[in-house]
């Protein structure tokens, strides 16, 4: 027992005071319209969350959060799923492309926004191949819905190689013997991939989208430096926002309200993700 | 046989053109990094064509790149410790002693798992700036000590050591910490570097939580003094390239030399969901 709270107690005073505390007391903040500095938290009931419901910049940052989620859910499965097959059987060479595919993911975001801002400026990397072919590109980053795009493109490409892993990782323990039979059977590649792999790797699919849906909501190193939220809230993701109000305006209590209404966004889609996947279940129809 | 080797052939061609793609990015910031800006405005060259090594310099001469890596390797270097000694400590407890709410306790760690950053990092800043932590190393590292991920990867890896070994050196006469120490900690070192590799990448990787608790030079990390950096010479972009390219390196080293160590890691982590 005793030495149990020896084993125990450094983490869990860590984690305790700043975890577990902060969530408790975020519950709370969220209710008043605490500035962040002032002693005195004055206890305003729900109406943060009612002036939420009302917030123009609140809905439309709702709405590119959902887009942005959309996007990256649907491709991050899709680039996941693809480079995961391709690497499935022994290749020569597939450990190097493992590691070339895995580089955007070790790489900070802010590096990569960096980078990437760069490459979609007017003079940048992506206009002047464009210009080489004859088109005149646009100002990526000026646009609400290009700019959009390619912050969920930027956002694809850093995770390409964590999802390939993943996928990689349930293709492996796969059961052999059910593909070889189909394959004799004369099953095609392409039926054997719709009709068992792709059921079969169901619940790494429900994975890579929690993971997926996790890191759009909670998105904000990559759009702070690609965009900064605009061109005209064009991305102003729930990040952003939060930031904004929490520590650029001092309203804690609002800011915190963003932050839970978020945690309940990305519970309540994970809740109607298991449902529909069946409870996380693999199936071979 | 004919055919597979065609299918082969046809994969390449397919992982090059996603490869280049992935790679691009990189390519790219290397070349720029080493122009003259009248070149980052009329060069589209992917490969590069100049070797103004001078760059370099500049970019770390412009901003104090010094004290930021500084920073960020000091930073780095806590929460590494952190995590391996008060995450493994706490693994062994959850592994195999017995205590009251022992599964209550660990439930309520993965439920805290689940809750965005976002939710707790404002009353965490709050905390922290009210024992007086803002711009200090102790704000940038002792919230961040602990992590229940570290717990939940080392807590399965003891898990699997057999509990026979412990019993024996029990009746040996060996203590509990005498048995982590000795037994527990030598056999599990691959699952340690594994966890090293995340959470150096992690905290160097960092960028909200060092952005809220520093505001001078000479507390910013790495990552914040290159947006910053980015903020100031947004356009040189052969600078920023330079800049940004000495911040990438060390993760991206630490990535060549220990990938086995961390795709074995999300390999776990993937499987147990």
């Amino acid at each position: 027992m005793i030495t149990a709270i020896a084993f125990l107690t450094p983490a869990l005073v860590v984690l305790g005071v700043f975890v577990i505390y902060p969530i408790i007391s975020a519950g709370y903040i969220s209710l008043t319209s605490w500035n962040g500095f002032s002693p005195v938290k004055d206890f305003i009931g729900f109406d943060n969350y009612a002036r939420l419901a009302q917030d123009p910049e609140f809905w439309n940052s709702l709405l590119v959060t959902s887009i942005y989620a959309a996007g990256v859910c649907v491709l991050s499965v899709a680039s996941g799923l693809v480079v995961a097959l391709l690497l499935d059987a022994p290749l020569r060479g597939r450990g190097f492309y493992r590691g070339v595919f895995f580089l955007p993911a070790v790489t900070s975001s802010v590096a990569a926004a960096i980078v990437w801002r760069y490459m979609l400026d007017p003079s940048g990397f992506v206009n002047t191949v464009l210009e080489g072919v004859g088109i005149q590109g646009p100002d990526w980053l000026q646009d609400r819905w290009l700019a959009l795009g390619a912050l969920t493109l930027l956002t694809v490409w850093k995770n390409v190689g964590f999802n390939a892993i993943l996928y990689l990782t349930a293709l492996q323990a796969l059961p052999e013997g059910v593909f070889e039979a189909a394959q004799i059977d004369g099953a095609s590649f392409a039926q054997r991939v719709r009709h068992m792999t792709v059921p079969l790797l169901k619940p790494m699919t429900f994975f890579v989208i929690v993971q997926a849906l996790i890191t759009s909501f909670q998105s904000f190193d990559l759009v702070y430096v690609l965009t900064g939220g605009g061109p005209q809230g064009g991305t102003e993701v729930l990040g952003m926002i939060m930031y904004r109000e929490a520590f650029r305006l001092s309203d804690f209590g609002y800011g915190t309200a963003i932050a839970f209404v978020t945690l309940f966004l990305v519970l309540g889609v994970t809740l109607v993700n298991w449902r529909a996947s069946g409870s996380g279940k693999s199936s071979l129809r | 046989m004919k055919q597979s080797t065609a299918s082969a052939l046809g994969r390449h061609a397919l992982l090059i053109a996603g490869a280049s793609i992935v790679v691009t990015p990189f390519l790219w910031m290397f070349t720029t990094s080493l122009q003259s800006r009248a070149e980052t405005y009329s060069n589209g060259s992917i490969l590069p064509t100049s070797w103004h090594w001078e760059n370099y310099a500049v970019a770390w001469e412009a901003a104090p790149f010094g004290q930021y890596y500084l920073n960020s390797l000091v930073m780095a270097a806590g929460i590494v410790s952190g995590h391996l000694i008060l995450d493994a400590l706490a693994a062994y407890a959850f592994a195999r002693l017995r205590f009251p709410l022992k599964d209550a306790i660990f439930l309520v760690l993965l439920a805290a798992l689940m809750i965005p950053t976002f939710v707790t990092i404002i009353p965490a800043y709050s905390l922290v700036a009210s024992f007086g932590w803002i711009d200090t190393y102790w704000g940038l590292i002792v919230p961040r000590l602990a992590d229940v991920f570290g717990i939940i990867l080392l807590r399965q890896y003891f898990a699997s050591i057999p509990g026979e070994l412990e019993e024996a050196a029990l009746i040996d006469g060996l203590t509990r910490a005498g048995i982590f120490f000795r037994i527990m900690v030598p056999l599990s070192l691959p699952a340690f570097a594994t966890l090293g590799i995340f959470s150096f990448l992690f905290a160097w990787n960092d960028f909200l939580w060092p952005l809220l608790v520093t505001n001078s030079d000479e507390l910013r990390t790495i990552q914040i003094g290159l947006s910053a950096f980015q903020g100031r010479y947004g356009t040189s972009w052969n600078y920023l390239m330079a800049g940004t390219l000495t911040a990438t390196l060390p993760s991206i080293i630490v990535f060549m030399f220990f990938q086995r160590a961390l795709i074995r890691g999300i390999a776990a982590s993937g499987l147990k969901d």
